[in-house]
C-alpha cells in the first residue's frame, strides 16, 4: 500500500493533543461517526470535537463523508506508516517523562517555601 | 521521510537547580524515567538504566554543565562505544524563565542511526505507555 506523502511533523503535533487522541480512539472503535455523536461521548464540546477533527483532517488521519444532510468521520490509519508511529510513541514518551518532572521539582520547590518560611 | 529528531519542552514553576537535579540524580531519574538508574554525571561518564520491561540501556554522558545543559547518548549494544550510528542522543536544556524553569528535551539521531524501520518501531514499541493501546488498536485497525 503506497502512502501519500505526509507532513511528518504536521502529524506529529496532530497527535500529540491529549484530547484529539481520545478523538481519534473513539472514531477508531466506531468507525464512520458524526461529530455530534462523537461530542455526546466525549467531556468536549461539539465545537471542539469539530475543531480537532478538522486538524486531523489537515494531517491527512481522518476523512469525513457526506451522507445527505450529515457528515461523518472515518480514521484513514494508512498514513500512520510505522516509522510515523514509532516517532509518535517516542515523542509521547517524553511528554510523559517531562509532566513527571514537572510534577517532582514543583513538589521540591513547594517544599522549600515553606521551610524557608518556617525559618 | 522520519523526522530527524524530537523536540518537547515544559514550563516548570520551581528554580534551574531543583530542575536540574531532578534530571540529573539518580535516586530522582527513578522516579520519572527508569526503575533502576546508575549515571557518572561528568563527560565520558557511563551510567545504566533499567526499565521495568527488564530492558537496560548503557548511557554514556557527553555534556554536563550544570545547571544548563545534561546530555547523554544511549540505545547503543552494551558494552560498545557510543556513536551517531548506533545510539541516540538525548540533550536537556534548561533556562530560567519568570521564577520557573524552561527545560527542553531533544532526542535526535533517528536519522542517523543505522537501524531498519523495524528496529525503530521495535525501539518505540518498548517501555509502553497510555498511547500503545490506541496504537496497537490503529495498527490493527490498519491490517483490516
Amino acid at each position: 500500500m503506497s502512502a501519500p506523502a505526509v507532513n511528518e511533523e504536521r502529524l506529529l503535533e496532530a497527535v500529540s493533543d491529549g484530547s484529539r487522541r481520545r478523538v481519534l480512539d473513539l472514531l477508531l472503535a466506531r468507525g464512520e461517526v458524526t461529530p455530534t455523536a462523537l461530542a455526546a461521548e466525549l467531556p468536549f464540546t461539539r465545537q471542539a470535537v469539530a475543531k480537532h477533527l478538522a486538524v486531523l483532517d489537515r494531517v491527512g488521519l481522518v476523512e469525513a463523508t457526506r451522507h445527505g444532510r450529515e457528515v461523518r468521520y472515518a480514521v484513514r490509519p494508512e498514513h500512520l506508516d510505522v516509522a510515523v508511529r514509532a516517532m509518535a510513541r517516542v515523542a509521547a514518551r517524553w511528554d510523559a517523562r517531562l509532566a513527571a518532572i514537572k510534577r517532582m521539582a514543583e513538589a521540591d520547590a513547594r517544599a522549600r517555601k515553606r521551610l524557608t518560611r518556617r525559618r | 521521510m522520519i523526522p530527524a529528531q524530537i523536540e518537547k519542552d515544559v514550563l516548570i514553576d520551581a528554580p534551574v537547580d531543583v530542575v536540574w537535579r531532578v534530571i540529573t540524580e539518580p535516586d530522582q531519574i527513578v522516579q520519572w524515567f527508569s526503575e533502576e538508574a546508575e549515571i557518572d554525571a561528568k563527560p565520558g561518564g557511563h551510567g545504566r538504566l533499567v526499565f521495568r520491561s527488564g530492558e537496560s540501556y548503557q548511557l554514556q554522558v557527553e555534556a554536563v554543565e550544570p545547571p544548563r545543559r545534561f546530555a547523554f547518548r544511549w540505545v547503543q549494544p552494551q558494552g560498545s562505544i557510543a556513536r551517531p550510528e548506533n545510539s541516540m542522543l538525548v540533550e536537556f536544556t534548561l533556562e530560567p524563565e519568570g521564577e520557573g524553569t524552561r527545560l527542553r528535551v531533544v532526542e535526535s539521531g533517528f536519522d542517523k542511526i543505522d537501524w531498519s524501520d523495524e528496529q525503530k518501531a521495535s525501539y518505540a514499541e518498548r517501555h509502553t505507555d497510555g498511547w500503545e493501546s490506541l496504537l496497537g488498536r490503529l495498527r490493527d485497525f490498519a491490517k483490516r
